[in-house]
């Protein structure tokens, strides 16, 4: 893969790769009382491994320039793969974690081990190693078809896959050992929190430039969301992590702010990670995806201008909805929850948009199941910005706010909405990227679906009850006008559901199991084609959209 | 609109602009005011500063993520109230860098837990808690009594406080190590200095119950038994507290 690059890229990159050891060894060097030393010695073993896969390619003979006439895919063939493993990860620690609260003594009487350092794992490996490396691979693959144009280079696009995913694991080992800032979503420390930013900065330029070279006069609406993914992100990215670290040699920091303003700060950024990482990114995904699968345009224009600046516009206030009845002033959660109920409209749009477009292929929808995971992703869309909205009225949050309640409404969007709709597009992209004919098991990916169907519902349903009967039993007063439960009382409640909860998950964790070995074998097995070169004229299945037609 | 709209999405430049504009309304409108409007954090002139062994142990309890599943926010209902004590002022987080409001409470709410229980309730409670409370799910964290206590880089802790707006002075930094070890060793010489610079509500106690050794266990429960009792504005009357 890495001897498609140039001679002159690949001395770049050995060059920026020996800076990287460098760097690594003055973060061991600076730390070596501190937990700042493991993560240099990691960063050491990251730059040397990257070292190594470039020296064995070293001397190979310099790319045909003929590749200039391709789609530049590697990357994102690597993005793909490391998504799944990222997927395993994630899923199999979230379980963990899960059963940890059904017998709390599996920690084997270790630090790391404790819930709460590898919940983090759990939530930066779904979110941002297998839901962060699927946007950035799909989003490349996305880019190129829908501008016609190759990306302007090779190197930018394996430093960002190469970069995010060092940030990924410094991220999950720090945690692992202690380093975090408990700002949920946000937890690595400045110097990871740095180096995204270099590596996001890359990431769009590689954007920019793509658009510059397109040979498409419009922007598909795909590019808008995974744009706004990428611009929003990095906004929020840095103001949320405005920190002034304790040395050069502390892996520590303290934010900038604190309290009332930090908490703002911190679920402003919080719930549009949602909204741009879990929502806009991935309606780019699915306005590429799933009208390519089902060979339908997007139904509707004019809605998905609607909703991309609705989605857009609302989002960024409805993050007060997290600090109801709290410190916070009353009039920033009037805000926050008032927008937050407005929002119902662009989301609705979207998922409409989505199943509307589907008209006219249900039959595929039927006899499909890459097509199905994608309808579905739509539908719990739906579902989960309904439930979102209606969770953000001031009342209502009242209860269902601390509860297990609100993890399985995340747990909608993300199992429901995030992970199928990424599913969808890898086996819609697996075999278009390494020219297979289709999947290697259609029976498997069949699998796959209804495992993560029912283990989404399955999951869901035990946290809807669990965090229902909590709020309830919280708030329930006895005839004499005292409260009638407990905490413990609400937390023996409790049990059942964070058995089913566990079990919801285990369902789930096997169908990604499958699918990695569907992948795996369509990789390994089928037969080769030529490369997809670039295309001379629009694509006839997204230019149905008025959007890639002359004059309105 | 569609018109203007179908020009637009021709320009990479002009949508990036149109993106980031549309997109930062909502922050400045809500954020930037928390920071000039004065109400929006309450006067309590005895507001004290955590001292640097609180400090360590509040670092012990976001370095083990205690606030996935503990919140430290009262919110404004009854039945809050009722349970864990008068609602949580946004003073009462005023040093917090980073605020540990929380979002979930697998287990109970934290803010008013300073004193609520004895020192020996904590540690016996931290070692193993279905030792107190059978039916918790909680993590054992014995270890904290074996781990002893890092101070050697307190003061860089606290200057670092001060860079982003905590007020110590530079006789608390210059003693920060020393002041974490007399807190936790009410019969030493080093026990005098923490009350001088801390104040007389300063909780000086052998925490883990063994003076001679600073554990992270004396720290993370120095650190719990604060929560709550930096100020008393909280237990004013209303009048005195929101807006």
């Amino acid at each position: 893969m890495l001897g498609q690059l140039t001679i002159g890229e690949r001395q770049a990159a050995l060059a920026m790769l020996v800076v990287l050891a460098v760097v690594g060894l003055a973060m061991a060097a600076a730390g070596h009382d501190d937990p700042l030393g493991g993560q240099g010695a990691i960063v050491i073993i990251a730059a040397l491994a990257g070292i190594f896969g470039l020296i064995s390619v070293y001397y190979q003979p310099a790319p045909a320039a003929e590749r200039l006439e391709r789609y530049y895919d590697d990357p994102t063939k690597a993005g793909i793969v490391i998504a799944m493993i990222w997927a395993v990860i994630g899923l199999f620690v979230g379980d963990w974690v899960a059963w940890l609260l059904v017998n709390p003594d599996l920690t084997f009487d270790a630090a790391w081990s404790s819930f709460g350092r590898i919940r983090p794992v759990h939530t930066t490996a779904v979110i941002f190693g297998f839901g962060g490396n699927a946007l950035i691979a799909t989003s490349l693959y996305v880019l190129q078809r829908t501008s016609r144009a190759r990306l302007p280079d090779q190197l930018s696009p394996w430093f960002v896959v190469y970069g995010y995913n060092l940030f990924c694991i410094l991220a999950v080992t720090g945690y692992l050992a202690g380093i975090t800032q408990s700002k949920e979503y946000a937890e690595p420390e400045w110097y990871a929190d740095f180096w995204l930013v270099v590596v996001w900065l890359v990431y769009f330029s590689i954007y920019l430039r793509t658009l510059a070279r397109r040979k498409e006069p419009h922007i598909y609406v795909a590019n808008w969301y995974y744009m706004a993914f990428i611009l929003v992100v990095a906004v929020l990215h840095i103001v949320n992590n405005l920190a002034v670290p304790v040395s050069l040699g502390s892996a520590k920091s303290y934010s900038l702010f604190s309290g009332v303003q930090d908490a703002m700060t911190q679920w402003w950024y919080g719930h549009n990670a949602v909204a741009f990482f879990l929502t806009a990114g991935f309606l780019g995904m699915m306005y590429y995806y799933l009208p390519k699968r089902a060979g339908r345009p997007i139904f509707s224009y004019r809605m998905s201008i609607i909703s991309f600046w609705g989605i857009t516009f609302f989002y960024m206030w409805a993050g007060s909805h997290h600090l109801h009845y709290t410190a916070l002033p009353h009039w920033v959660q009037t805000l926050g929850m008032t927008f937050s109920v407005m929002l119902l409209v662009p989301s609705w749009a979207s998922a409409a948009n989505a199943l509307l477009t589907l008209n006219g292929a249900w039959h595929k929808v039927r006899d499909d199941a890459t097509l199905r995971f994608m309808m579905v992703a739509a539908v719990f869309y739906g579902l989960s910005t309904f439930e979102g909205s209606f969770m953000a009225i001031r009342s209502v949050n009242s209860l269902s706010h601390y509860t297990d309640w609100t993890v399985g409404h995340v747990h909608a969007g993300a199992l429901g909405w995030v992970a199928m709709i990424t599913f969808g597009s890898i086996y819609a992209s697996v075999p278009w990227l390494w020219k297979r004919e289709a999947m290697y098991s259609a029976r498997l990916v069949e699998a796959h679906f209804w495992l993560a169907v029912a283990g989404t519902v399955v999951y869901v349903f035990a946290m809807w009850n669990s965090g229902i009967i909590q709020g309830l039993m919280w708030r329930t007063y006895n005839e004499s006008g005292t409260l009638a439960y407990s905490f413990v009382d609400s937390l023996v409640a409790m049990h059942p559901y964070y058995i089913a909860r566990a079990v919801g998950g285990l369902l789930f964790l096997i169908g990604a199991l499958l699918g990695c070995y569907n992948i795996w074998m369509t990789i390994r097995t089928a037969p080769r084609a030529a490369d997809e070169p670039v295309s001379g004229r629009p694509d006839s299945v997204l230019a149905g959209t008025p959007a890639l037609q002359p004059g309105e | 609109m569609f018109g203007y709209h179908y020009r637009l999405e021709r320009k990479a430049i002009g949508l990036v602009l149109a993106i980031i504009g549309v997109a930062s309304i909502g922050g400045i409108v809500e954020i930037a005011p928390l920071f000039t409007i004065h109400q929006t954090v309450e006067e309590a002139p005895d507001m004290r500063v955590y001292t640097p062994l609180e400090l360590a142990g509040r670092n012990i309890y976001i370095r083990e993520g205690c606030y996935a599943c503990h919140s430290q926010m009262i919110r404004t209902l009854r039945d809050e109230v009722e349970r864990y004590g008068p609602y949580s002022l946004a003073v009462e987080s005023k040093y917090d860098h980073p605020m540990l409001w929380g979002s979930k409470r697998t287990g109970p709410d934290l803010a008013r837990l300073g004193e609520k229980y004895s020192d020996e309730w904590h540690v016996v409670h931290l070692k193993n808690p279905r030792d107190v409370v059978p039916e918790s799910v909680m993590p054992a964290y014995a270890w904290l009594a074996r781990n002893e206590l890092r101070t050697s880089d307190l003061g860089a802790h606290l200057r670092a406080q001060r860079a982003v707006g905590v007020p110590y002075t530079d006789a608390m930094i210059a003693n920060a190590a020393t002041d974490a070890y007399g807190q936790a060793a009410p019969d030493s010489s080093a026990a005098e200095g923490v009350v001088e610079r801390y104040g007389k509500a300063t909780t000086v106690r052998a925490f883990d119950g063994a003076p001679e050794r600073l554990t992270e266990m004396d720290a993370l429960v120095a650190y719990l038994q604060i929560l709550g009792r930096l100020t008393d504005a909280a237990h004013k009357p209303v009048t005195a507290a929101k807006e």
